[in-house]
């Protein structure tokens, strides 16, 4: 979607500002945060695809308002709420008010070391052929999806080369909405900084993404 | 250029932060009562990604680069076995490239989208990375950010900006610094910076050391 | 979400509050250093909330109806057309009028801020200078519209102007059939201010 989050070039943010010896989190709740919500993705059935898209499913000015773990903690409510797992009226009242839905894989502390070192690849096996081969001049395609894309607009309708062929990944344009894992051919595609910017890009500057073959065609 | 920079910072204090502090205090204990989570492994993920899995990762990761000219060949042809070989792996890390800095060629990574980072060596990322400022200039204005981080590099090296749009993940690795000859990979490690691996600074020369 | 939605309310109360103090303060200021002189900021404030408004913009259409020959003056060139019945100036220095037919319907938006032929139309309403009717006329002009309520025929072309210069658009809705013989007054009525951006038809009698 045409979110606030898709920021690349955008303007009026100011400098980058370090934190020198910034701690991991910055306060008790971002932890519990950010561990709900890994724990949570099994028995909630969700994928990282609707997770992102979750977090990004709002108006734009609320997502650049909300700190960082704001932003997973409103996507973890509302996902849940979603599937039935909570109510509004259990979150207000700080108690389970309703029968639990049976859930599978509640994660154990024995498993929590596993389950990350095990993590979540997206390759998936295929037999199709990739379209494109590295050298090859590509045209990233204007699309404006309201659902989740990766496809960020300041490539879009850009013409860029293909760096290298990675390989056949889940494609979250139709994972994060339940319709599958869809997987297709991935590319890391450079751009110029004078085709993405214009005059004022950087001549020494090039920027890549990686980019599915559905976003892209031939230039 | 108005903005008010502080905003996230400030947001934090005060009611706003007692009122996350209580919003995620309520859902956590309607997911125990519900039997969803189990409040020992919320409490090892915690302890996971605060102590255990962190930036000291990659420096190993760089540091043996520095010293093992094949393992260096390994790391750039295939980073996530290299890079697993070392024991780190898994979540946000079942993809990860290396990329070789140069004289000629400097490497910068982000995402413009979200925050994806290679988690399995660099722990959890930093706020500025996540931040609007770091994820709107980059891809933009790399040599901008860079002085943002007292960086200059010199007008004709080329800069590389990776936006992480996919799950693949990117390990900057740094020039090793002049006058590191002989020096052990655990003395080397201790120059890697962080933000050398992401491409924001550089490694530190054995003077900032001591 | 209900706990934040809340405190966004909070939020702007304070900050209304806040505002009107700096508002105040800073007319007092200027007042003070004699920049500006009070009785013209409250002619400034009197003009736009009950002078300047759509019903200037209702007898435009409203003679364009009546009047073959001004309508085809007003879509020549809409600027002195309109300074023909005494509407001119600020914000209306180049306008365009655009013609409604069966087979095209015209949307008016300014993306980037406000833009809005004000000698014609007053001041725009919230709606109009908000991220919602920004983000959507200029990429589902029929979603749009269905919020207003106004479903136009599949084969209906749908123009959006993005007013992105000087240039300022009134949009001339259709006349309602059954209006024959009406007079330029009673026609005027039936010209709604949302008909002349473009969200919606002129009324039915």
């Amino acid at each position: 979607m045409n979110g606030g989050q898709d920021l690349g070039g955008m303007h009026g943010f100011g400098p980058v500002e370090p934190e020198p010896n910034e701690p991991v989190f910055h306060a008790e709740w971002e932890k519990r945060a950010f561990a709900l919500t890994l724990a949570m993705a099994r028995p909630g059935g969700w994928n990282i695809d609707m997770g992102r898209f979750a977090r990004e499913n709002r108006p734009a000015g609320e997502y650049l308002a909300m700190s960082y773990y704001q932003v997973w903690f409103a996507a973890l409510e509302s996902m849940m709420k979603e599937r039935d797992l909570v109510a509004e009226d259990e979150i207000a009242a700080g108690h389970s008010l309703h029968t639990p839905k049976k859930v599978e894989r509640v994660l154990s502390p024995a498993d929590v070391l596993k389950v990350l070192h095990r993590g979540g690849p997206t390759e998936r096996e295929t037999n199709t052929k990739p379209a494109f081969k590295p050298g090859d001049r590509v045209r990233a395609k204007t699309i404006n999806p309201p659902t989740h894309t990766r496809l960020p607009r300041y490539v879009r309708g850009r013409i860029g080369e293909i760096e290298r062929v990675i390989g056949c990944h889940v494609f979250p344009d139709t994972n994060s909405l339940g319709a599958g894992e869809n997987p297709q051919w991935l590319y890391t595609v450079r751009f110029d900084g004078r085709e993405l910017w214009g005059p004022q890009g950087d001549p020494t500057a090039t920027v890549s993404v990686d980019a599915w073959e559905p976003y892209l065609v031939p230039a | 250029m108005a903005h008010d920079h502080h905003h996230d910072h400030d947001h934090e204090h005060g009611s706003e932060l007692s009122d996350m502090q209580l919003r995620t205090r309520a859902l956590e204990t309607i997911l125990i009562e519900k039997g969803y989570i189990d409040p020992a492994a919320i409490d090892e993920l915690i302890e996971t990604y605060e102590k255990k899995i962190g930036p000291r990762n990659g420096a190993q990761v760089v540091a043996k680069s520095w010293v093992d000219p094949q393992f260096r060949k390994w790391l750039f042809e295939d980073g996530t076995a290299a890079i697993g070989s070392l024991g780190f792996g898994g979540r946000s890390g079942n993809h990860l490239v290396a990329l070789e800095n140069t004289p000629s060629v400097h490497n910068m990574v982000v995402c413009t989208l979200c925050s994806c980072y290679p988690w399995a060596v660099l722990g959890l990322p930093p706020l500025w990375y996540k931040s609007a400022p770091y994820r709107s200039r980059t891809v933009a204005d790399p040599r901008g950010v860079l002085a943002d981080f007292g960086i200059a590099l010199p007008k004709d090296t080329e800069i590389r900006v990776w936006d992480s749009t996919a799950e693949l993940r990117y390990l900057v690795v740094p020039m090793r610094p002049a006058g590191t000859e002989g020096w052990s990979e655990e003395k080397l490690a201790e120059l890697v910076t962080r933000d050398s691996m992401i491409g924001t600074g550089v490694a530190k020369s054995p003077k900032e050391l001591t | 979400m209900s706990d934040h939605h809340d405190h966004h309310h909070d939020h702007d109360h304070s900050e209304l509050s806040e505002t009107q103090l700096r508002v105040r303060a800073l007319e007092t200021v200027l007042t003070e250093k004699g920049y500006v002189d009070p009785a013209a900021l409250d002619l400034l404030i009197e003009t736009y909330e009950t002078k300047v408004g759509p019903r200037n913009g209702a007898r435009v259409v409203a003679r364009a109806w009546a009047d073959a020959d001004y309508r085809a003056r007003l879509l020549k060139d809409a600027t002195p057309a309109i300074a023909e019945l005494g509407y001119a100036g600020r914000q209306g220095e180049h306008i365009v009028a655009l013609e409604n037919t069966a087979a095209q319907h015209n949307m008016v938006v300014c993306t980037l801020c406000s833009c809005y032929p004000w000698p014609v139309l007053g001041l725009p309403p919230v709606w109009y200078k908000s991220a919602p009717y920004r983000s959507r006329a200029v990429s589902d002009p029929r979603g749009v519209l269905k919020d207003f309520g106004v479903t136009l025929p599949n084969d209906t072309k749908i123009r959006v102007w993005d007013s992105t210069a000087e240039i300022r658009y009134l949009v001339i809705p259709m006349r309602p059939k059954g209006t024959e013989g009406w007079s330029e007054d009673k026609l005027a009525a039936l010209v709604t201010r949302d008909s002349m951006i473009g969200t919606g038809l002129a009324k039915q009698p």
